[in-house]
């Protein structure tokens, strides 16, 4: 059995590498068919003549993806208890067939909640970036853990 | 109505439609995308801060994302069956706020609107404006379970 991560084991400041992920055509436009079948997201002739003129992921799925890579590489064995939202998400590029997007994991606050006292809540920026470098999304959150020891840190 | 940037109005809102959110859909979504056990398992789900199994908040939101998509596909239907020139879709730069206050838990039916809220033109991309709208899901009993505020391009009209 891994060892379980709590809440105490997230360290502020460390950025944590998340995941590694081809992203395949098929997998852009299956998606798409089901969350945001917009031209640009199911069909590259399609999306010639739109706004992008290629076929791209939807944001949404590029958001799945990282929380997949997420949930792999750090959530599977951890004592989370989930989020209750996100402060801000970036789009910043668009992700293609082919391409290969890796994540990043980096707490930039950690606190005790006031209310519950086994729970411990992590500020957390989380980026996605492709083969090439380029930042491809951004985003801020708030997530919940459990503490291994509730009343040793406050 | 239309959705050309001119035709757009501040305050304006829209219901989108409404989805039923089944056990089988709850897991299948979060095997695939967020397989956390309180998305997962029923006996897990009772034992997490929620109580009971859950929709994934990713789930929630994509559902918003596709209502929203096919009541753009009904406005640029009309627009055509009508002899006009339908709107190009525009891609959106990212959201902010997006909060998942209350859990979806099976059978729960999400009625889910957006609310225009600024709009402004753009010296960088003409042809296109910027609009900010707000965007909510609300259960049967009238309780928000998501909500966020969303930036997304919008054509002008060409004359």
């Amino acid at each position: 059995m891994p060892e379980t991560l709590y809440w105490e084991d997230i360290e502020v400041g460390k950025t944590i590498a998340l995941g590694e992920k081809r992203v395949e055509k098929d997998e852009i436009i299956a998606f798409a068919q089901e969350f945001d079948p917009q031209p640009f997201h199911l069909d590259a002739q399609a999306a010639k003549g739109t706004m992008i003129g290629e076929l791209i992921a939807s944001g949404w799925h590029t958001n799945v993806m990282l929380m997949r890579m997420l949930f792999d590489s750090l959530l599977k064995d951890s004592a989370s208890l989930g989020s209750g939202g996100l402060e801000e998400v970036k789009w910043l590029e668009a992700v293609r067939p082919g391409d290969v997007i890796r994540g990043t994991y980096t707490c930039l606050e950690s606190r005790t909640s006031k209310s519950r006292p086994g729970i411990g809540i992590c500020r957390v920026v989380c980026e996605v970036i492709n083969q090439d470098d380029q930042l491809v999304m951004s985003c801020r959150l708030s997530q919940f853990f459990r503490r291994r020891t509730p009343d040793d840190r406050q | 109505m239309s959705r050309f940037y001119e035709d757009i109005e501040p305050g304006h809102k829209i219901e989108l439609g409404s989805h039923k959110f089944t056990r089988d859909e709850i897991i299948r979504f979060a095997e695939r995308f967020d397989p956390q056990p309180f998305h997962l398992d029923e006996e897990a789900a009772k034992a997490s801060l929620f109580g009971g199994l859950c929709a994934s908040g990713w789930h929630t939101a994509c559902i918003w994302m596709r209502l929203m998509v096919q009541h753009e596909q009904r406005l640029r239907e009309e627009l055509v069956t009508s002899g006009q020139p339908a709107f190009g879709y525009g891609v959106s730069p990212g959201f902010r706020d997006l909060a998942w206050p209350i859990p979806v838990y099976v059978g729960d039916v999400i009625t889910y609107t957006i609310e225009y809220l600024e709009k402004r033109a753009l010296r960088s991309r003409p042809g296109w404006g910027l609009l900010l709208h707000y965007d909510e899901g609300v259960n049967q009993n009238g309780e928000v379970v998501m909500s966020m505020t969303t930036n997304l391009f919008v054509a002008r009209r060409e004359d």
